[in-house]
């Protein structure tokens, strides 16, 4: 075998393919060809690196080299300069918005640094395709611990003591999770993977899926040693497509290896795992939704108890888990529960995965402990805000989520703290608002989605949820009432008070996080007729500057309402309560003095 | 036993019983909209959709459904308190909001369930205006689907697919478009949907309503060219009454003859002796084909499954194409008795049919699709013109001005209207093969019954078996009723498994009082038990209780059929299947 | 493919394949690792730079050291090609001129394994831009 003395990791994520760094990695192997270097030189795809927001990413090693937006017509350039001479390309090196250098090595990128990477460990540095190099990174090595040194309940324990929590949400302990589903007895158990992701913006379970597949089928593989189960089912939408690849050529070559299918590593554990597809329903990410999805059914919650752990698939005994929480199981049980339980806070242990994105510089997949704060993520590894505007808001943890405010930059983020705060952990979506967005609007946005989404079993998520969305489309038309505000109150309540499943029970909290902690903006749009940010279309008015208005009677004639009044060489006024917003005015007009204002009155007291 | 308290009571209760159980057991009624529950039927529905019986339980973040969630130990339950009622109204001013407010033309209206939540809410405004959601309104031959007016309970997709395993209804489309409709929203028409009419009977708003014919049938009755024949079906007696305030199961058969003569109807005759008609034909075919199985004859289909029920006929063309030669081809009774009507009777009393029409009282929707079919019609010319159910009727009896409690007591017009109490009981589960029994062992044995009742086939149970003993020929009897035993019957028959020598089936759970035509029983078990005690009531005050001493049946028979099974018995009284595909047709619908 | 039957099985691939990714491991850690840089300019490569690589490349896994063997750009030393630059984790780098496979091996088993010096050391006199 040849000894590669350099490799590039060509980023072969969902994000760079789609700007095409496919074509790069061809390009890069047919360039090195040319040049003679194929045996020095090995580039191989790997899952993502987590900064989306400049890929494509090509990483070169040993010396840690990271190009960011590579195009095609780059990779001459690379192998030339770089391969051949030595030398960087220094226009392609990531640029510190701060310090305004290139960074040569990537480990000194603000992106990376505070970042801690558990279940994103090889994501980004191993080809998911290539089992070897999964093995190489300790894969199945967790796996063949616990089957060879350590009974069931042993391995739940260390689980339990870990302190690890699901990662899809909610937060429930996994090795209790675990522990409830090892104790009922049934002819047959299932391991659930839940890989239904669903929250706008988030797509760390496709990103672990694509980079480092093996990690989940080991946990699966250890959760069914640990619950009794001999088969597990990913179920997975079926807009992922290349995570679906991914993980198909990863059970294919764990079966040939042996490490899935009849007598695991000769003992007399069997286990194998198949995919299920789903249509990419919202609800589905729900566990009991799912599970009748897997079924065959219509993807709609039923009542909880019975528990997945008690009547799952099938009415067996079901041990849902999300894919990032999986992803953290062999390296527990490898470094061990202490080591695990190290990081984090007091409830809230090891690391959590979170997906940038919004108005902030550095887009992309982050993993971080837990316990930093929301200033460290937004600022230090997110590099603050984009255009330097002013920081408003971050909403995490998706449609279920809220809003987070100035006042929490310096909370310590974990599950506990982000409840209190009115938000929650969710599945780590966070978007970044600065002053240009309109808090209603972003309700509004949220609902929009809950409305789509909801499955419409039960009355209060179904005709709730659209009530409220309606009742903040008529705030930001300008037509919202004082009663409107106290009806938001009332019906975000009774939703979250009577909602059968997780997804009614959280959908008003962007409404109430918005209205706890912006309710000046909801009232300025009710009581003043004014967006704040401009973004409400209603809510902006034309207005006549009168330094500017010559008199001209070129707006008055034009206005198609009679909207405007004013004798010749006085000053025009626009009438707003006529005005229908046609914009002709402001088109006529060939003095500037017609503009677009977010409020009418101050002009007129001026 | 479960100890817990609910508004400051301590009860006990069974492990398993739901709060809402516990509660009703403690005397206090929470409300509900979605669920129901049939316990001997083993019915019950309940998706904890409508979320309109929550309670508040003690350490709970959120409110909990108690129609399914379990009562435990130590639990403190609040039924009624200000979050509680807040919440609950809350949910029911949102459903309403996303109702039509047209009550006043609803034909639901006086038995709408979420009109009575209304009233007994106190609903007096709607803080929650806003978009309604629209859908095309479907009309079948039997049902018409308004599905605007569906609140997502669910009632009927349970029937339809847990019940009668028919799978033509199921909730479709995402969030507030959320309905209950047939696959990709086509057509009920298009779909596998039998018209058994069972949706209609659970549902607790206007959603799901019969076709009315009722205007057809003042029409006919107003055109003095025309001489209109009614026919009244056995359980309808049993169930007429209670449109009228009376006590479920009373028997109201004189009066309902009565009503309709005062309405205008010609001759008033009786389904039951076309009853009495079927089993002549039907119970001669099975002592052929028992004949025939004993003689060896491989041609012969064993068992015999009965077809006077039209859902059921429905059923087993859309699921047993494959099995269409095993029913007897001896058409309904409602059938027979127009193919007599308007040959017969017509030339008796020197009418064309084309001058006559014929109107069948039900209580079931299959059968306004049944009298549609063609092979039921004579150069077009249908021998069934018009079938309304039990609930129109009341509704014309009541447009009419008929005091119907007032009325005397009537009998029926002859020569249709004499029956035997073998032709009541065909209401019943089990009636018809009971009848049939009394038929057939006189004829095969040549000896008279001591006993007529053959209790071991009555009750509610669901598949039922029975042998019976012809004077030493075992014979192997099944009864199922509700189509989802059916099927199962249906299964061991395709199989090869099956050890009976007859079936009986009926498509409704508990067989015709329980029809999709019948007065809403607002889901009240004791109301079917009362419907079916009636008709065995009126069976034993019967003088006459097999078919074949009918005395207008053996004149018929006399006069103008010659022998059960005869080349005319034959074209008039016995018909054929047609093998309906449950593949789906899609018809892209915008609504 | 061969399948793995016991947890020894494992093992023994684990080993077999590390060596495919051992380059990016030490990569993150470069710290900790010996680094060992080949000056592969025109110059370099005309001198024989590659054989050098190659050699370092090889031999010191081989001999069970941690390094970390990159290419670098002309170092300046043209007059001294091939130049190579060792750097020892908690000291200074040093640079050795006039490198071919023989002396190679010498550096590796002297100045790597037991840390002393070889003949042919350049003296580093300059700093470059790129220096913290």
């Amino acid at each position: 075998m040849s000894q590669y003395k350099i490799h590039m990791l060509v980023c072969a994520g969902t994000g760079c393919q789609s700007s095409q760094s496919g074509l790069i990695y061809e390009m890069l192997q047919d360039e090195l060809e040319r040049k003679g270097l194929r045996d020095d030189v090995q580039v191989i795809k790997t899952g993502c690196f987590g900064f989306c927001e400049k890929g494509p990413i090509v990483k070169i090693l040993p010396d840690n080299t990271f190009y960011t937006q590579v195009k095609p017509e780059d990779v001459r350039e690379i192998v030339d300069e770089h391969i051949i001479k030595g030398r960087s390309v220094h226009r392609l090196l990531y640029l510190d918005p701060e310090t305004e250098e290139h960074v040569l090595d990537s480990k000194h990128m603000g992106f990376y640094k505070k970042q801690l990477r558990i279940a994103l460990r090889n994501c980004g540095t191993i080809d998911p395709e290539n089992i070897d190099e999964s093995i190489a990174r300790d894969a199945y090595q967790a796996l063949g611990m616990a089957l060879t040194e350590l009974s069931p309940q042993e391995t739940i324990d260390i689980i339990k003591r870990s302190g690890l929590r699901g990662r899809g949400g909610a937060g429930f302990p996994t090795g209790i999770k675990w522990e409830i589903a090892s104790k009922n007895d049934a002819g047959q158990k299932y391991v659930v993977c839940n890989a239904d992701e669903g929250d706008p913006g988030a797509f760390m379970d496709r990103s672990i899926l694509e980079g480092d597949p093996h990690s989940i089928l080991e946990a699966m593989a250890i959760c069914g040693y640990c619950i009794g189960a001999t088969k597990g089912l990913i179920y997975i939408r079926a807009e992922y497509p290349l995570a679906i690849k991914r993980l198909k050529i990863a059970i294919n070559q764990a079966r040939e290896y042996g490490l899935l299918g009849e007598h695991i590593l000769g003992t007399d554990f069997s286990f194998d795992i198949n995919l299920r597809y789903g249509a990419g329903a919202f609800v589905c990410g729900e566990e009991t939704s799912l599970i009748h999805s897997m079924e065959g059914k219509r993807g709609e919650p039923t009542n909880k108890p019975p528990f997945p752990a008690q009547k799952g698939y099938l009415g067996k005994p079901t041990n849902v888990n999300n894919v990032e929480t999986f992803a953290n199981i062999p390296v527990i049980l490898l470094k061990g529960a202490e080591w695990f339980s190290s990081i984090g806070t007091e409830k809230s242990k090891g690391t959590k995965v979170f997906a940038l994105a919004g108005k902030i510089n550095n887009v992309g997949l982050i993993e971080v402990p837990m316990g930093i704060t929301l200033r460290e993520i937004i600022y230090e590894i997110g590099g603050g805000i984009k255009g330097g505007k002013k920081f408003k808001a971050v909403q995490t943890g998706g449609p279920s989520g809220g809003c987070l405010t100035e006042k929490h930059l310096d909370t310590p983020i974990d599950y506990e703290s982000l409840t209190a705060a009115g938000s929650m952990m969710g599945s780590g979506g966070m978007i970044v608002l600065d002053e240009d967005d309109c808090m209603v609007s972003v309700a509004k946005f949220y609902l929009d989605f809950i409305v789509e989404e909801s499955c419409g079993k039960c009355a209060p998520c179904r005709i709730g949820n659209k009530r409220l969305y309606e009742t903040l489309e008529r705030i930001c038309d300008g037509k919202g009432t004082e009663e409107d505000l106290e009806k938001l109150y009332n019906l975000s309540n009774v939703i979250k008070d009577t909602s059968l499943c997780g997804l009614g029970q959280t959908s008003p909290n962007p409404v109430l996080s918005t209205l706890n902690n912006f309710y000046d903006e909801y009232k300025e749009h009710v009581f003043d007729k004014k967006c704040r940010s401009g973004k409400c279309k209603n809510l902006l008015y034309y207005v006549i500057d009168d330094e500017n208005c010559v008199g001209c009677m070129a707006c008055v004639r034009s206005c198609p309402v009679n909207a405007i009044t004013g004798a010749k060489k006085q000053t025009h006024y626009i009438h707003q309560d006529k005005c229908i917003k046609c914009g002709a005015c402001m088109q006529k007009c060939q003095f500037d003095a017609i503009s677009l204002k977010s409020d009418y009155r101050v002009s007129v007291e001026s | 036993m479960i100890k817990l308290t609910i508004d400051n009571k301590t009860i006990e209760v069974e492990p398993g019983t739901t709060i809402l159980k516990a509660a009703r057991q403690a005397g206090i009624e929470i409300p509900t909209l979605c669920h129901f529950e049939m316990c001997d039927m083993g019915i019950e529905n309940k998706p904890g959709g409508c979320r309109i019986c929550v309670v508040e339980v003690e350490g709970r973040r959120n409110l909990a459904p108690s129609c399914i969630t379990e009562a435990q130990n130590g639990m403190v339950i609040n039924t009624h308190n200000i979050r509680v009622l807040n919440a609950r109204k809350t949910v029911l001013k949102l459903i309403i909001s996303d109702h039509p407010f047209d009550c006043l033309v609803c034909a639901k209206s006086g038995h709408c369930e979420l009109q009575h939540l209304a009233t007994q809410f106190g609903i007096r405004s709607l803080p929650y205006e806003g978009e309604q959601s629209h859908y095309r309104k479907d009309t079948s031959p039997s049902i018409i689907r308004d599905v605007d007016k569906c609140i997502m309970c669910r009632r009927c997709e349970m029937v339809c697919n847990e019940v009668q395993t028919v799978g033509a209804l199921s909730a479709v489309n995402r969030g507030f478009m959320a309905v209950v409709a047939p696959a990709f929203e086509m057509n009920l028409e298009n779909s596998p949907c039998t018209y058994c009419g069972q949706c209609v009977s659970v549902c607790p708003t206007g959603a799901l309503t019969e076709v009315d014919h009722s205007n057809e049938v003042i029409r006919a009755l107003s055109n003095p060219k025309k001489t209109v024949v009614v026919q009244t079906a056995p359980a309808v007696r049993a169930a007429l009454g209670e449109e009228f305030g009376l006590e479920p199961g009373t028997l109201v058969t004189g009066k309902l003859v009565a009503a309709l003569r005062r309405l205008g109807f010609d001759y008033v005759f009786d389904t039951d002796f076309s009853a009495d008609l079927t089993i002549m034909e039907e119970g001669t075919e099975l002592l052929n084909r028992i004949k025939g199985h004993l003689a060896g004859d491989p041609n012969v289909r064993i068992p015999l499954l009965t077809s006077c029920c039209p859902g059921w006929v429905n059923f087993f063309e859309h699921n047993f194409p494959d099995l269409l030669d095993v029913p007897s081809s001896a058409k309904s009774p409602q059938q027979m008795f127009g193919a007599i009507a308007k040959s017969y009777f017509a030339d008796k009393i020197g009418v064309n049919r084309k001058d006559m029409i014929v109107v069948s009282i039900m209580p079931c929707l299959a059968k306004k699709y049944e009298c549609q079919r063609d092979e039921f019609k004579v150069d077009g010319n249908p021998d069934v013109d018009y079938s309304i159910s039990t609930r129109e009727l009341a509704a014309l009896i009541k447009q009419a001005n008929i005091d119907f409690l007032e009325l005397p007591d009537e009998d029926y017009d002859d020569p249709l209207g004499e029956s035997s109490g073998a032709g009541v009981i065909f209401g019943n589960t089990g009636g018809v093969i009971e009848a049939a029994c009394r038929t057939a062992y006189e004829l095969y044995t040549g000896k008279t019954l001591d006993k007529v009742e053959f209790s071991e086939l009555r009750g509610m149970e669901g598949i039922r078996s029975a042998t019976v003993d012809f004077d030493g020929l075992e014979l192997n009897i099944g009864i199922a009723h509700g189509l989802g035993n059916a099927r199962k019957l249906l299964d061991e028959v395709r199989a090869g498994k099956s050890q009976y020598h007859a079936i009986e089936i009926m498509a409704c759970p508990g067989g015709c009082i329980s029809g999709g035509g019948q007065p809403y029983t607002h889901l009240k078990e004791e109301v079917l038990m009362k419907r079916t005690a009636a008709l065995y009531t009126e069976d034993e005050r019967k003088t006459i209780r097999k078919s074949h001493e009918n005395p207008s049946i053996i004149k018929l028979y006399k006069e103008y059929l010659g022998e059960p099974g005869s080349h005319r018995a034959h074209s008039l009284l016995h018909t054929e299947y047609f093998p309906k595909s449950n593949e789906v047709t899609i018809t892209l619908n915008n609504h | 493919m061969a399948e793995i039957k016991t947890l020894a099985d494992l093992k023994r691939k684990q080993e077999e394949v590390k060596t495919q990714i051992d380059l990016r491991d030490k990569a993150e850690n470069p710290g900790s690792q010996v680094q060992v840089k080949v000056a592969m300019a025109t110059c370099g490569i005309a001198s024989g730079a590659k054989n050098v690589m190659d050699f370092f490349v090889r031999e010191l896994p081989k001999r069970g050291i941690g390094a970390v063997v990159t290419q670098t750009g002309c170092m300046g030393y043209c007059f001294a090609e091939p130049t190579v630059e060792i750097t020892i984790p908690g000291k200074d780098p040093i640079v050795f001129g006039y490198v071919d496979p023989r002396k190679a091996d010498e550096i590796i088993e002297f100045y790597i394994k037991q840390g002393e010096l070889v003949d042919g050391i350049i003296p580093q006199n300059y700093n470059t831009i790129n220096q913290d």
